[in-house]
């Protein structure tokens, strides 16, 4: 997705495997490899920092069960179910990263088609999983409950939403809120060098939840603009 | 039980391709504002983007720089959703580093290092789906970054790949061609001379045949640079008309 002067990619792969944990519960992993293309500084291991902290913070957000509903992955309890690999390509650096990539890692998780699976039991009690014929047959996640982040900078004594990459070198703390699409505050985060009075962050968090479920709103729109195009609709990329 | 038919017997490919076809190639320069050039190519469904920084100051030690010329560095990095498996390391590990290495003979073959002494240029590549052909679509995409960014070169950098099956050499090959096993030629022109900057081969090739597929990823090269050269025009044409003139 491209949202001025940032760019990412995001990729969904899945793949069926034992889950680790004794319950039936499936894991996503998230992986963030922060591309050279974004600025010079990212060349080899430079940009690993903000991709583990990037990372970590969306697994944090998408971690619990009422963002993604993880029992959806199940195939067989205890024995198997889907794990999702989120990729995330930062391809270009324009300033608010947190909220783009949010952003894209819903849209991603929307537009994902993981197929029907059927276990088939042997004699010897051996199972084997099929895979259906038909390849448009496939569950669709439920990414009703996926936050969103917003990420608010405090210059001087107001706060703005969506900085640039200017407006944040003047900035010297933010916060960081995901929200649902409800307006229920899941996750908080200060970052920066900076520190934020109290009062502050809750005036910050009050606009952030309302910025939040504007936010959903047109998003669900465009998802669902996109997708009611079907078949026919362009894939542009970056050739547009 | 029979495997995958790389050439029917009347001469079509396993994608409907005659043997000399290259695949669709659409190409836009300038997609990033922030870098110096970028430039994206699709060559069929093998998708590379490239972007170009400098000529700049040498970062890191300085007791790299060369006195006379300026020094290439290439990076090449894959997504880790580029093939059908996903890849654990973009980049860092040997493929991608040899890669590079690749990248940064071919362009130090075309660029002009000699005008910008004791400078650096960093061309980094990303393939964001491999479907065959990625180091051509890579030095494709670079050339058209480089361009972008204003540095001179010799010339165009053209590359493209080659097989040989059933005695007859293909040009451009796709991920299934490449996997079949069969002798892989790759191939980077400079097209107006008739130069090559870089050559690469794998697998037994009889030396008969060498001929035949060297000629044919030529051939294929210069048709790539035809497609190259319209993208750069209409590029220019496009950026005069914004300046008004």
């Amino acid at each position: 997705m491209k949202a001025t002067w940032s760019s990412l990619l995001t990729g969904l792969l899945t793949s069926w495997a034992r889950p680790r944990e004794v319950f039936h519960s499936p894991e996503s992993s998230l992986l963030l490899p922060s591309s050279a293309n974004a600025t010079p500084e990212f060349e080899g291991r430079g940009g690993d920092d903000l991709g583990t902290e990037i990372a970590n913070t969306l697994y944090r957000i998408f971690n619990n069960k009422s963002s993604v509903d993880l029992k959806s992955l199940c195939i067989s309890p205890r024995e198997h179910c889907w794990i999702l690999y989120v990729d995330v390509l930062l391809l270009e650096c324009g300033g608010n990263l947190f909220d783009t990539i949010c952003i894209a890692v819903k849209a991603a998780l929307f537009n994902t088609r993981i197929p029907r699976v059927r276990v088939l039991e042997d004699e010897e009690g051996s199972k084997d999983i099929e895979l259906s014929d038909d390849p448009y047959d496939c569950i669709r996640l439920s990414v009703e409950n996926v936050p969103c982040i917003v990420t608010l900078c405090k210059i001087g004594y107001r706060h703005v939403v969506d900085a640039t990459l200017q407006e944040e070198a003047c900035s010297l703390a933010s916060l960081l809120v995901s929200v649902t699409s409800k307006g229920v505050v899941t996750c908080m985060r200060k970052v920066g060098k900076g520190s934020l009075d109290p009062e502050s962050i809750f005036e910050m968090m009050e606009t952030g939840k309302r910025v939040g479920k504007v936010l959903h709103a047109s998003l669900q729109s465009v998802l669902h603009k996109e997708e009611s195009l079907g078949p026919k609709r362009q894939k542009v990329g970056f050739l547009g | 039980m029979a495997g995958l038919e790389l050439l029917s017997d009347q001469g079509y490919r396993v994608d409907g391709r005659r043997s000399g076809e290259l695949r669709k190639i659409q190409a836009r320069m300038g997609v990033f504002a922030q870098a110096d050039g970028s430039a994206y190519i699709e060559q069929g469904n093998t998708k590379a983007l490239a972007v170009v920084y400098g000529p700049h100051e040498i970062r890191g030690s300085r007791a790299r720089a060369l006195p006379d010329r300026a020094l290439v560095n290439c990076q090449y990095s894959s997504a880790t959703f580029s093939t059908g498996e996903r890849k654990r390391r973009p980049h860092g590990d040997r493929k991608s580093c040899e890669m590079g290495l690749h990248l940064r003979q071919t362009f130090e073959a075309a660029i002009l290092t000699q005008l910008h002494p004791r400078s650096q240029i960093d061309i980094y590549v990303q393939v964001l789906q491999a479907d065959g052909g990625t180091y051509a679509a890579c030095v494709n995409a670079a050339t058209l970054a480089v361009l972008d960014a204003g540095i001179p070169m010799r010339d165009f950098v053209c590359a493209c790949s080659a097989g040989f099956v059933d005695n007859t050499a293909l040009a451009d090959l796709s991920h299934v061609e490449e996997a079949a096993g069969g002798p892989q030629l790759a191939l980077a022109l400079l097209p107006a001379s008739g130069q090559i900057a870089l050559l690469e081969m794998d697998a037994r090739l009889h030396e008969d045949h060498l001929e035949q597929v060297l000629e044919a990823a030529a051939r294929a090269a210069r048709d790539v640079h035809t497609v190259l050269d319209r993208v750069v025009r209409q590029h220019v044409r496009e950026a005069s008309i914004l300046l008004g003139d």
